[in-house]
């Protein structure tokens, strides 16, 4: 008994200290790339040899000026989430839709809309982005707000997402709801949209993340500064004179900020989210 | 008469059915239409035909002849021995780094959030973000490299990373592997809270000690959950683009250059329209043939 006191002890102890150092060897560049966004330029590769580096010991603010003043930030912030928001806008609508009709109801072409839906979930999109260039270009989309969110606006995999939760929904509800005389379009917005709020919340993170992780395509479809989202800012800016790695290190930073509130509001659903496809596939 | 009544009701329900149905499902249908079937076919269409981009005008049946001119560039054959390299060696490795970091904080101890949040974070930035600081820790000068600074003070030789042909892609792999760990992380911990206690006292009364129940309730307990994020892991890997782009342009000499870079390449930068669909045909196929042999393989165990 004693000795399993002594175990659990020892394991408690190797949990806490050994997670401590792994985890702050593990996220050391990104407290590099913190302290030195809070470093004066000169200083950031001069101490590189101590530990000193991981802290700004002269504090400045003038880092952060200088992306300020070099980038438009509220325009490029504007940009993406603007677009982001019609890509979430789309697809939590259009895919919840479909996948209700899907799990729930009997029509011509069911069968055949899903197995497309499933057979296109794992198609990658690097391998259509030229023609979809040209057809973008074709519509007159290049540079616009529509070029960049309307092909992503439906999602196979969201569908997916809310075929699979939309199942599990029982039928006597559904019933319940056409007795009252709630016909099957308005029964989903009274009744099966308020309680899927679960599943609403997870596609829309999903989605959010990828979205705004996302480099290869708005780096096509935009061209010069009018309509940059704020990953092909910062890829730009990396790239542009004079480079300042204090600035760089700001605007790195900077970036990073959208994503981690998202992170600390959205937490339980994004990881749950992640959590669910392991399970489910 | 009731039993008329009832089976008319029916059908007429059966009728708003399959039209409410339909009407539900049409803009998702439609998008999907416009936006991946056009394409789809489109890329496979013009993959026969002769069509530059500066040249709209004279886009001209080709058979077979970007197939195989495509076969007799090295270029390509290097493209895609890269995102094989890189696929082959980062797909154990992130993986194996996600099971360790998830056996790490699978518990509910008090503050296991915390660790499960900082083995997360890199994904909470954005690839760009991460490549660009990687490309800067990553010097190959000590005196400006953080890597290199450390690996002098300990004693070692410097590396040059990303400006030797034979450390760049090792270079990518190592970087990504750390930022993409915490993903599938998640994904095994949640695999791992999801076997039941039972399983390990009953282990544990067989006499099994901790690399017993390793590898006979563990292991076996997460077998689907292994096999979820191997795939996804896979075709993650074979799409590799933004690092190389932003850490290296494909250099130095093209070690890092993959598949989807090359039909960029060809596609946007040099304009061979038709070329780079052959070329994004054959991408298009080897993932579909992958996922499909993956699917197999893992349902026959």
């Amino acid at each position: 008994m004693k000795s399993m006191k002594r175990e659990k002890k020892a394991g408690s102890v190797f949990f806490y200290a050994g997670n401590t150092l792994i985890g702050i060897i593990f996220i050391c560049p990104m407290i590099w790339m913190i302290a030195s966004s809070f470093k004066p330029e000169a200083e950031i590769f001069s101490n590189l040899n101590s530990l000193s580096t991981f802290f700004p010991t002269n504090f400045t603010l003038g880092n952060y000026v200088e992306v300020i003043n070099r980038l438009n930030i509220p325009k490029i912030l504007g940009n993406t989430l603007l677009y982001i928001a019609i890509i979430l806008a789309g697809d939590l609508l259009f895919s919840s839709l479909c996948g209700y009709a899907l799990a729930k109801m009997k029509f011509r072409f069911r069968g055949v809309i899903l197995m497309a839906i499933i057979a296109l979930m794992s198609m990658p999109v690097e391998a259509i982005l030229l023609p979809l260039y040209v057809e973008m270009n074709q519509l007159g989309w290049v540079n616009t707000f529509q070029g960049l969110a309307v092909p992503f606006m439906i999602n196979c995999f969201s569908v997916y997402m809310f075929y699979s939760h939309f199942l599990d929904i029982p039928k006597e509800l559904l019933e319940a709801a056409y007795i009252d005389g709630c016909g099957p379009i308005k029964t989903f917005f009274r009744i099966v949209m308020p309680i899927s709020k679960t599943v609403y919340a997870t596609v829309f993170i999903l989605d959010f993340v990828a979205r705004w992780n996302d480099f290869m395509w708005p780096f096509l479809i935009t061209t010069g500064e009018e309509k940059r989202t704020v990953q092909l800012a910062v890829q730009a800016f990396f790239g542009t004179q004079p480079i300042h790695y204090g600035a760089i290190m700001a605007a790195l930073t900077l970036a990073s900020i959208p994503m981690l509130i998202m992170y600390v509001f959205m937490q339980k659903y994004y990881v749950q989210g992640i959590a669910s496809t392991g399970i489910k596939g | 008469m009731g039993k008329k009544s009832m089976s008319v009701e029916k059908s007429s329900y059966n009728r708003m059915e399959n039209r409410a149905g339909m009407l539900m499902s049409i803009p998702a249908v439609m998008l999907l239409a416009a936006f991946l079937i056009v394409p789809i076919s489109y890329t496979i269409y013009y993959s026969f035909f002769k069509y530059q981009v500066i040249r709209p005008d004279s886009i001209v049946f080709h058979g077979l002849n970007n197939y195989l001119n495509l076969f007799k560039d090295e270029a390509f054959w290097q493209s895609l021995r890269n995102t094989v390299y890189f696929t082959v060696i980062v797909v154990p490795l992130q993986c194996t780094l996600a099971l360790g970091l998830a056996l790490l904080v699978s518990g509910k101890r008090r503050g296991v959030s915390v660790f499960r949040t900082m083995y997360f974070s890199p994904q909470v930035t954005s690839m760009v973000v991460i490549a660009i600081l990687w490309t800067i820790l990553y010097n190959s000068n000590a005196n400006t490299g953080l890597i290199n600074a450390f690996l002098t003070n300990i004693g070692l030789n410097t590396i040059d990373f990303l400006n030797s042909p034979k450390t760049a892609m090792n270079s990518i792999i190592f970087m990504s592997a750390w930022q993409g760990a915490g993903y599938q992380m998640m994904i095994f911990v949640a695999g791992l809270n999801s076997i039941p206690a039972e399983q390990y006292e009953a282990a544990s009364v067989d006499g099994a000690g901790r690399w017993g129940k390793f590898c006979f309730v563990t292991v076996p307990g997460l077998m689907n959950t292994i096999k979820y994020v191997i795939m996804i892991t896979l075709i993650q890997a074979m799409k590799l683009f933004t690092q190389p782009y932003i850490m290296t342009k494909g250099g130095p000499q093209n070690s890092t250059k993959t598949l989807v870079y090359y039909i960029y390449e060809q596609g946007f930068q040099r304009g061979h329209f038709g070329y780079a669909c052959a070329a994004a045909t054959v991408f298009f196929i080897l993932i579909v043939t992958l996922s499909l042999a993956v699917k197999k393989i893992t349902r026959t165990n």
